[in-house]
């Protein structure tokens, strides 16, 4: 089973602030961990929500909308890819993620899984849709 | 309160002895320097903690704990041993100093860095000493933190028998004085293809599994992966770890390409590209480029990657670099020289310089006693035959491997190639 972990953006996050040293060295930590234990798939930062673009569908018309945008709280800053056995150790590994925007400050993270292919069932627009080629699909 | 709450805190504990029990176990082989008695020992600190921590609540960093429960443990066990030898006037004094080294050592720092502990364990898993069945359930035992159950259940064989394994295993290392240790020199060259084996074998082992009950069987390609990601963490400069790492990232990724929906197998030429894994041939071909810029001749494991790289990266079937191939499978057959090699290189040859070529090569493998029995040489030659046109000839092939395969699903497809034939007999079938 694959779990993603969505780091939510911050104030500092949206403002291209990078994280300072410790905070990098503590995130290095933990993905090390991951990484020796084997359960590390994926991970990366995402740049600033003000050079994203958001296209908006309404009524048949589409428009382009440029960042930044404002409720952060809703934004991702960043995400971590792990393989866990169980929902349990998925469980106990986010546990031990370390507080994104630094300790003792207000921030979020969110975990969710991953669709595996034999969950999508079958059909035709299914297939058309894995012949896209996606990344990380399961 | 034994009821959801505490079944909860009871599968959180098993949680944590999963992820750290191969920690802990190496941890403690190396003061005791026995792997059964560390098992033992590890295992009394788990116990401990499902007794204590429904009550007390799970601490805040569970692994640590258990480490130095089983710590204590294991001193405790040094110093009984010690009381014992004094009583019998047999006082070793070098041991008696590693000993007490050991004991020292728990004073240090719980942070202490445990990754070499770690790979001594794999290699005393993997020792010549034991055989290639033992080894496979030792390491998944300590170092993948499978139950017995769970290892019989994906080798299809009885949990008894399993067990039964596991302490003859570590009894047989106990009598040979196998030490704890990484070998050196020129060991360790071999030592390290005996890891690898071990690795590769329990993937494979899930890999030839097919859906359906043999899901957890298809798990083991997971664990083999989760293994080898592990040592290539612990042994970085080894190109070969990199090779058998990227090998099963690229082969992985089209375990759900491989079946259609009634179980038939699909051969990789015909499985649809769109379902390989995109995020694990990512992650393959990094390690292949890890393996290869460290330099030295490729291995076998990398060259095996190689190829299977070469297929990852084309897009469609007819987009594959089938010349690049035959060169890695020439290396490849340099390397580790056995006449299955040389027949995927004759079908390489066919794919790059045409069934002609590739006849001529098979041709001069048929009298390979090693291949004698191998339903593939004939299906291989069947299907050469076949797109030249001598549709009779190739029919007595196809005939012949599928009297000689065991399993009933290539059988099949083998009988529809007979048909096949039947029906273009005596015509070019191109």
């Amino acid at each position: 089973m694959r779990f993603m972990i969505l780091v939510k953006a911050s104030e500092a996050s949206e403002a291209g602030v990078l994280p300072d040293e410790s905070m990098i060295a503590e995130m290095g930590a933990y993905h090390e961990e991951l990484a020796k234990a084997g359960v590390l798939l994926d991970a990366s930062g995402l740049h600033p929500t003000s050079k994203g673009w958001r296209v908006r569908y309404a009524g048949g018309e589409r428009t382009v909308i440029d960042g930044p945008f404002t409720e952060s709280k809703e934004l991702v800053a960043g995400y971590t890819i792990i393989q866990a056995r169980s929902r349990e150790e998925a469980e106990e590994w986010v546990r031990r993620f370390p507080n994104p925007v630094g300790p003792g400050a207000a921030g979020e993270i969110e975990v969710r899984q991953l669709f595996e292919l034999d969950e999508l069932g079958q059909g035709e627009a299914v297939e058309r849709f894995r012949d896209l080629n996606l990344p990380s699909q399961a | 309160m034994s009821t959801p709450d505490g079944a909860r805190v009871q599968r959180a504990i098993e949680t944590v002895w999963r992820i750290e029990s191969a920690k802990i176990i190496a941890r403690v082989a190396r003061m005791v320097g026995d792997v059964g008695v560390a098992e033992d020992l590890a295992q009394d600190a788990f116990v401990t903690a499902l007794e204590r921590w429904p009550g007390s609540g799970v601490p805040d960093n569970p692994g640590a704990w258990l480490m130095q429960a089983a710590k204590y443990r294991a001193i405790d066990h040094l110093r009984r041993g010690r009381r014992l030898e004094e009583k019998h006037g047999e006082l070793a004094r070098e041991r008696d100093a590693r000993r007490a080294d050991a004991v020292s050592d728990m004073d240090a720092s719980i942070d202490d860095p445990v990754g070499d502990d770690l790979l001594r364990l794999i290699f005393t898993c993997c020792h010549p000493v034991l055989s290639p069945e033992a080894r496979v359930a030792l390491t998944l035992r300590l170092l993948g933190g499978l139950t017995t159950e769970e290892i019989a259940r994906a080798f299809l064989v009885s949990t008894p028998t399993v067990a039964q394994r596991i302490v003859r295993a570590k009894r047989t290392l106990r009598e040979a004085q196998v030490p704890f240790e990484v070998p050196r020199g020129e060991e360790l060259d071999e030592r390290l293809s005996s890891v690898l084996a071990v690795v590769y074998l329990i993937f494979n082992e899930g890999y030839t599994a097919t859906a359906g009950d043999d899901w957890l069987r298809a798990d083991l390609c997971e664990e083999a992966l989760r293994l080898g990601r592990i040592l290539a963490g612990l042994a970085p400069t080894e190109p070969e770890v990199h090779g058998l790492v990227a090998l099963m990232e690229i082969q992985a990724s089209r375990l759900h390409a491989r079946l259609d929906a009634s179980g038939e197998p699909i051969l990789l030429m015909d499985q649809d590209r769109g379902c390989w894994d995109r995020l694990l041939i990512r992650r393959g071909l990094a390690a292949l480029d890890r393996a290869q810029r460290l330099g030295g001749a490729l291995g076998p494991y990398t060259l095996q990657a190689a190829i299977a790289a070469c297929h990852a990266r084309a897009g469609a079937a007819e987009d594959t670099d089938w010349e690049r191939i035959v060169a890695l499978y020439d290396a490849l057959g340099q390397v580790s020289p056995s006449p299955v090699v040389e027949l995927n290189r004759a079908v390489a040859v066919a794919m790059a310089f045409g069934p002609e070529a590739g006849l001529e090569l098979i041709d001069g493998l048929t009298g390979e006693p090693a291949l004698r029995t191998y339903h593939l040489l004939p299906s291989v030659r069947g299907d050469f035959l076949f797109k030249l046109g001598r549709a009779t000839e190739a029919r007595a092939e196809f005939e012949r491997a599928a009297s000689l395969t065991e399993n009933a699903r290539e059988r099949a497809l083998l009988l529809a190639r007979v048909a096949a034939c039947a029906g273009t007999n005596g015509r070019n079938a191109g």
